[in-house]
């Protein structure tokens, strides 16, 4: 046996003996290092025939192969076995509570106009808006609503000036009016907003919420209204099927108008919506009257449609149980982690409207 | 309005059942809103006969009577009216029972050491009448009543209807029996008004001024002589009562009765109290008048005001006055019957803030052309019950009242409802609602009763016409999924995505009103103008605000209170900038407190926000000034360098406001309207795949240098290579001067295009030294 042969073998035994992989690092520079077993064997290839130079090369890099192969598998070994030992040491009491994050909420009422806006982009409605300050022009009068009419004693108003020619929007139909004026039928909008009436009580906060709805077209009828709301109600509630019936009632702004109501049941204390023999108001239409398509710069004898209010807020109550209309807008930081929504929970069509 | 099945006969044939009736009332527009027993609080009260009336044993004035009440045994009851006697028949209330007048519950008592079960009651007890002398003396008919209830006799609902502003003809019970009557709920009775005798003119002069802005248009008399006026009948009390009103005296009920049952309201006057005649007018300024609601009145000038010589007597259309009121000894009486212009007689009550059944009427309108029925109805009643002689009506009127005519094409009702309506159909429904309906060619003349004041256009009949043909029968149309606009314009996009990049960050949503204690306001009111609220709902709400810090505030102390120290709100909504429409801008607006927060986390949750809502760090700039509200050395404003468009505030709101509280406000239209103009799709991009190298400096600055403008000269160095700027340390202390601070920064060096060497970097390195020490007084920290 050659030096080459004792020495490799005595470097495959130190190897197989190392007991950690500091002592296998060691035996790394001995043999793979610059002045190791394998560069000082190539070294002495120098002096040696072209024949002989390579018969022992070959030789060399066999050994080297060998080596290597030795040494990586001793060493991924020697790591594993370190891994597991430490692996032993390290137990952590999962049960211990996860680091502190924090949730943040969307508010039931945006929530609900996501869905709505969602339900209504479906069947090509788009969203318009309205400022909270109003005219009286434009919150009564092009309404169809003349001064000193009984009509105005449902809106009780505020007002920011003592002449009462401004005031706070008692309902988003103003939202109507400007909206054709700054336009060209059709018209299918949604406007959803703060409105506000000078009311307060158990079921009535000075500010709520309401929907207005609006589809002006060549030939819109009350069918088309019966239709789009039951397409509404039945989505929003998320159910098959529901009961619901128009009552013939009174508008300034619409001619024909109505009131929808929904059948409700009561059960174990929980309001179930869609059937039963009750019936629950939630929301006022009818056919855009002819004097605020005027008032808009809308010809009556070309275009019609209807228009309808909800209140959003009572339509959260509904959906997601909600009780108490005063709670929305008191900001209670239990409510608002109760009752609000997941960021991420977004309505939309493709996905769904709720979780 | 109120109503019972009862009455309701008196002008309806019909066999439908209440159950029938009420639903027919909603599906006709005539809403239900509650449906309640007749009097329910009274059905305890039970017809009684005494058996015997014995003399108390230890009181002279009280009685211990044995009294039937249908059951087996007598009941003991001890009684103080003068009246009870042997076989008196009359009214027992049980133990448990609530007596109406004092809403006091009767229990079994001792009185004078007699054990009492239960009272016998008088009429003001019941609120019958203001009676209270003696018991209850039924008559004999009731004999065969005893044991029963003696208000729930008839079984009936009272069925209370919410009218719509627009139907004062439904404000009396024919008006409901016509509207069921044309959906087919029966026969609408003919009027049946007693002939009676009249005699003579009505001699009392009645004259209506004319002048503008005359109210009253009609006035219709009838002078009635000679009456004796009493309680009313037994009949009459209880139909008002089962409308909930309170019996007076015959003459009064009668007038209240035809007003509930026509909707004609009238009013009666002691005749002898009224000064030689009666002339209707407009007031005159401080004109005084005491109402029969016993206020004193000071009215302004131009209100419409029945008077006699010597002054005021009644407010026309709205309330009689105390001065001519009947009483139970009136011996003449006048009655009125008259029309009152809707919009002025609103005016006046409006202005005296007085209501009354009448007013409620003719400001929605009544019928012109009831005067005279109203009148003949209830003068008739009156002889028929008080006795007297009628004279013959007298009616003064200055403007005559046309029936409106309509031209009506019946095609509107398909275009309108869209369901197919037959001719005869439209014009059955519109003759049962008392419409005159003319053919002419293919279009229909159609002249409007005079009680619809309401009907005006074509629409209105087609109203008519589908509410009594049922709205259910309108086929719903199937909404068509096309959409030809995007659902969310640029800003509502940004607005929705703002609420919910913020509630990401851990803020929970709040909505707090849009109105605010003034007092708190003008902390955070600036330079904006203030929106006072005319009539606010309280005195602490009573400013439109002008940031959304004063409720945000105002609610995070109120959950500090609730024992959560550590909260994050937000809300997005307006501001007000003024008293106009549209001088409002939206903000979204963060606070947070927490313990061990700082400045550097408020700025974290608003520069990520940012961010995410597509603002490029890059393009913005710090600022440090900032509104009042916040404390002056740890607040920053963020704004565009181009055009410096203020984006948003943020910041530690200033200690006196309150404690340790950090809060943010993004301004939603600039940053929109930055966002549209600076919007560019993103340039292609390549990524370097060669080294890249960090090269950390220390600079000693001055100690108010701001960090923004030593990252941006270094920036500036060479656009190209240098890839990152990074301050990772900023220290004041041992070794630095105390007008000093020294900024630690990590800079990232990499080329689009080879390996940098040493060289390189050195070069690029001593570039960043040399410009920053020139441009703002630093030196490399050794």
């Amino acid at each position: 046996m050659s030096d080459f042969e004792k020495l490799k073998n005595q470097l495959i035994n130190k190897l197989t003996e190392a007991k950690n992989s500091k002592e296998v690092d060691l035996i790394r520079t001995e043999i793979f290092g610059k002045n190791g077993l394998i560069n000082s064997e190539f070294k002495k290839l120098g002096s040696l025939s072209p024949d002989e130079k390579k018969n022992v090369a070959s030789k060399i890099n066999n050994a080297k192969q060998e080596l290597t192969k030795l040494f990586n598998k001793k060493l991924s070994s020697l790591e594993n076995f370190e891994i597991d030992e430490r692996v032993k040491n390290e137990k952590d009491d999962v049960t211990l509570p996860e680091k502190d994050f924090r949730i943040g909420k969307i508010h039931p009422v945006s929530q609900v106009i996501d869905e709505i806006s969602s339900i209504f982009s479906e069947i090509g409605f788009n969203v318009e808006e309205g400022p909270d300050v109003e005219t009286e022009y434009y919150n009564f009068t092009a309404l169809n609503t003349p001064e000193n009419h009984p009509a105005k004693d449902m809106h009780d108003t505020f007002y920011l000036e003592e002449n009462m020619k401004t005031l706070l929007r008692t309902h988003t139909s103003p939202v109507q009016v400007r909206t054709m004026l700054n336009g060209k039928p059709p018209f299918k909008i949604i406007a959803p907003g703060r409105t506000y009436r000078s009311d307060s009580d158990q079921t009535h906060t000075p500010m709520f919420h309401q929907l207005e709805g609006l589809h002006i077209d060549k030939n819109i009828t009350m069918g088309h209204l019966k239709g789009c709301l039951n397409y509404f109600i039945k989505e929003f509630f998320e159910l098959e099927k529901i009961k619901m019936r128009f009552r013939p009632s009174h508008f300034p702004f619409t001619e024909p108008s109505a009131e929808v109501d929904i059948g409700y049941r009561i059960e174990n204390n929980k309001i179930i919506i869609g059937e039963g023999d009750k019936w629950l108001e939630i929301l006022g239409c009818g056919m855009v009257h002819p004097n605020v398509l005027k008032n808009s710069k809308v010809d009556p004898n070309k275009f019609q449609g209807f228009a309808f209010g909800i209140g959003i807020d009572r339509l959260a109550m509904l959906k997601y149980g909600i009780n108490d209309l005063r709670s929305f807008f008191e900001s209670d930081y239990r409510w608002l982690n109760y009752y609000g929504f997941d960021p991420l929970d977004v309505p939309t069509n493709y996905r769904g409207l709720s979780k | 309005m109120k109503l019972t099945r009862e009455w309701l006969k008196d002008h309806l044939k019909t066999n439908k059942t209440e159950l029938q009736i009420i639903e027919k009332l909603n599906n006709i527009g005539l809403e239900v809103e509650k449906v309640e027993p007749v009097k329910n609080e009274l059905s305890d009260f039970l017809i009684a006969k005494i058996i015997k009336a014995d003399k108390h044993p230890n009181a002279d004035r009280l009685k211990l009577c044995h009294v039937d009440i249908g059951q087996n045994d007598l009941v003991k009851v001890v009684c103080g009216g003068p009246n009870a006697k042997d076989n008196l028949l009359t009214i027992y209330a049980p133990p448990g029972s609530v007596i109406p007048k004092n809403n006091m519950k009767l229990e079994i008592s001792k009185i004078r050491g007699e054990t009492s079960y239960g009272m016998l009651c008088s009429e003001s007890e019941l609120n019958i009448s203001d009676e209270s002398d003696g018991i209850i003396e039924l008559n004999k008919k009731y004999k065969s009543q005893i044991g029963k209830s003696y208000f729930n006799e008839s079984q009936d609902n009272v069925i209370e209807l919410s009218i719509t502003p627009n139907r004062p003809d439904c404000l009396g019970i024919r008006g409901i029996a016509r509207d069921l009557s044309s959906a087919g709920f029966g026969k609408l009775i003919d009027n049946k008004i007693k002939k009676i005798k009249r005699s003579g003119k009505q001699n009392l002069k009645v004259k209506i001024q004319k002048s503008k802005n005359q109210a009253c248009s009609i006035f219709g008399s009838c002078l009635i002589k000679n009456i004796k006026n009493q309680e009313s009948p037994d009949w009459l009390k209880k139909r008002l009562l089962s409308l909930g009103l309170r019996p007076i005296s015959a003459v009064v009920d009668i007038t209240n009765y035809v007003m509930f049952d026509l909707n004609r309201p009238l009013h009666a006057y002691d005749a002898d109290k009224i000064n030689k005649e009666i002339i209707v007018r407009n007031s005159k300024k401080n004109e005084k008048f005491k109402a029969l609601d016993n206020k004193d009145y000071n009215l302004d000038d131009g209100m419409c005001v029945i008077s006699d010589h010597q002054g005021v007597l009644g407010l026309g259309g709205i309330i009689g006055g105390i001065r001519s009121g009947t009483e139970l000894n009136t011996k003449n009486i006048l009655l009125e019957s008259a029309f009152f212009d809707p919009e002025i007689t609103r005016k006046t009550a409006k202005k005296l803030d007085l209501n009354s059944d009448a007013k409620f009427r003719f400001e929605r309108g009544i019928d012109p052309n009831s005067i005279l029925i109203g009148l003949e109805k209830a003068s008739a009643m009156i002889v028929e019950i008080c006795g007297g002689q009628a004279s013959n009506i007298d009616i003064q009127s200055t403007q005559q009242f046309k029936l409106k005519k309509i031209n009506f094409d019946p095609k509107i009702v398909e275009k309108i409802v869209g369901l197919k309506t037959k001719l005869q159909d439209i014009t059955k429904i519109l003759g049962d609602l008392g419409f005159k309906v003319k053919k002419k060619g293919k279009i229909l003349t159609i002249e409007v009763p005079s009680w619809r004041p309401d009907i005006n256009g074509d629409v209105d009949l087609v109203e008519e016409i589908i509410r009594i043909k049922g709205f259910n029968n309108i086929q719903s149309i199937e909404p068509e999924k096309k959409r030809i606009k995007p659902t969310l314009n640029f800003f509502q996009r940004n607005f929705h995505l703002a609420q919910r990049s913020v509630a990401s960050k851990g803020y929970l949503e709040s909505i707090t009103w849009s109105f605010t204690d003034e007092k708190l306001n003008n902390i955070f009111k600036e330079k904006y103008q203030e929106a006072k609220i005319v009539n606010p709902i309280s005195s602490d709400l009573n400013v439109l605000r002008s940031s959304l810090y004063p409720n945000l505030i105002h609610v995070l102390n109120k959950n500090i209170d609730r024992g959560f120290d550590d909260q994050s709100l937000f809300e997005i909504g307006p501001l007000f900038i003024g008293n106009k429409p549209g001088q409002q801008i939206t903000v979204v607006c963060g606070i947070r407190k927490e313990n061990l927060f700082d400045v550097y986390g408020i700025k974290k949750d608003l520069v990520q926000t940012l961010l995410e809502l597509g603002i490029n760090k890059k393009d913005t700039t710090i600022d440090t000034n900032t509104p009042s509200y916040y404390h002056p050395g740890r607040s920053g404003s963020i704004i565009t360098k181009k055009d410096n468009i203020l984006l948003a505030y943020f910041g530690e709101i200033h200690p006196k406001v309150v404690d340790k509280v950090y809060g943010f406000e993004i301004f939603l239209e600039n940053l929109v309207k930055f966002k549209s103009y600076n919007k560019k799709t993103k340039p292609t991009v390549t990524f370097s795949d060669y080294q890249k190298s960090e090269r950390d400096f220390a600079f000693v600055v001055q100690k108010d240098l701001k960090a923004q403008e030593l990252v941006e000269i270094i920036w500036n160095v060479d656009n190209s290579l240098i890839k990152n700027v990074k301050i990772f340390d900023v220290y004041q202390g041992d070794n630095i001067p105390s007008d000093k601070k020294s900024i630690a920064l990590k800079v990232t060096i990499q080329s689009d295009f080879k390996t940098l060497n040493e060289k390189d970097l050195n070069d690029i390195s001593q570039k960043i030294i040399s410009n920053v020490e020139e441009k703002v007084e630093a030196k490399l920290r050794s």
